[in-house]
């Protein structure tokens, strides 16, 4: 039958998925198999996904790839790579959602940021030390190449207006809002809305201060802008912005793009 | 007329910017969508509510 075993299709006699393992590996190694690190063995079925992966060793590039994809469900990650997807403002919304699609694999991400790294980013956004006085695009994107050297990262250092939304944007499948001033999350909404009518966004409002986790959700009040937070709890004088809250609303951000990507339009 | 989802009573010969400023919106941090389409700000003096017009109010808030 066939199988694709570390990202190869091959044809195989071997009946289980420890079978594979044992032939090309060592009985500790981690088998995954369609999405699923598995513990005990299974019965192989044609087109089964396989990866065994042997802890400690780095494996070539080819066969990386698949194995930093193999606990995906099977062809999704044909089709996130497909994905092209823009981030505006690098914050602690954007930066994290950054991290958050290279680690699935989103093929194409564009960040755009006008801004340097300075301390008082690091209580939530996903910069280090190291980072302080860098571009916040130079310094996103070194990280995300750590995380996914097969993904393509595309930055520019703007400050986004009305006049350049559609210049930046256009051909993008979605575009993330990850502004911090609340007039600037509205400019560019309405901006795209007006001059790009296929481009879906998926904005953020309303995730400061430690209120419950659980008022932050995603909704979808018009058909081609959904946003993601609580919707009342802005950052002002005595209410500051926090890792916890920020993260969960940038992973309702980042859940929808995902969504979007591979066709599900409801929230 | 209906108001993100809500229906409410609508006086006479009102522009939409009426309307958003009567409701103490601040213009520079929302979004508005009439009958599904988005209305650009410059048109919000233009626009003339009726009754069975569907609005749909984004507003945004600070922090990111």
């Amino acid at each position: 039958m066939n199988v694709i075993i570390n990202g190869k299709e091959q044809k195989t006699t071997y009946q289980t998925a420890f079978q594979v393992r044992d032939s090309i590996g060592n009985p500790d190694d981690i088998v995954i198999l369609n999405g699923f690190q598995i513990n005990q063995d299974s019965p192989l079925a044609e087109n089964d996904i396989l990866s065994i992966i042997r802890k400690g060793v780095m494996p070539d590039e080819e066969e990386l790839e698949s194995m930093m994809m193999a606990r995906h469900t099977p062809y999704v990650h044909q089709r996130i790579k497909k994905g092209k997807v823009a981030i505006a403002g690098l914050g602690g919304l954007g930066s994290n959602i950054a991290v958050m699609l290279a680690r699935i694999g989103v093929g194409h991400l564009f960040l755009v940021d006008f801004d340097i790294v300075e301390p008082s980013n690091l209580n939530r956004q996903s910069y280090y030390v190291r980072h302080l006085g860098m571009p916040k695009t130079a310094a996103l994107k070194e990280q995300l190449e750590e995380i996914n050297p097969f993904i393509t990262v595309e930055t520019r250092v703007a400050k986004i207006s009305e006049e350049n939304v559609k210049e930046l944007f256009e051909g993008y499948d979605v575009i993330c809002e990850a502004f911090d001033k609340p007039d600037a999350k509205a400019m560019l909404v309405n901006t795209a809305l007006e001059q790009l009518p296929y481009c879906k966004i998926v904005s953020g409002s309303g995730m400061a201060g430690y209120d419950s986790s659980n008022l932050i959700q995603t909704r979808r009040p018009m058909k081609q802008l959904y946003v993601c937070g609580d919707l009342e709890n802005e950052a002002k004088v005595g209410r500051g912005l926090m890792a916890p809250r920020v993260q969960i609303c940038a992973g309702h951000q980042a859940n929808m793009i995902l969504r979007l990507l591979l066709g599900q339009e409801e929230v | 007329m209906k108001v993100n989802g809500t229906v409410e009573r609508l006086k006479k010969d009102q522009t939409l910017y009426d309307y958003l400023t009567l409701k103490n919106f601040d213009l520079t941090k929302i979004a508005v969508e009439c009958n599904g389409n988005i209305v650009p700000k410059a048109d919000y003096k233009n626009v003339i509510l009726k009754e069975e017009d569907t609005l749909e109010i984004v507003r945004f808030v600070g922090g990111g």
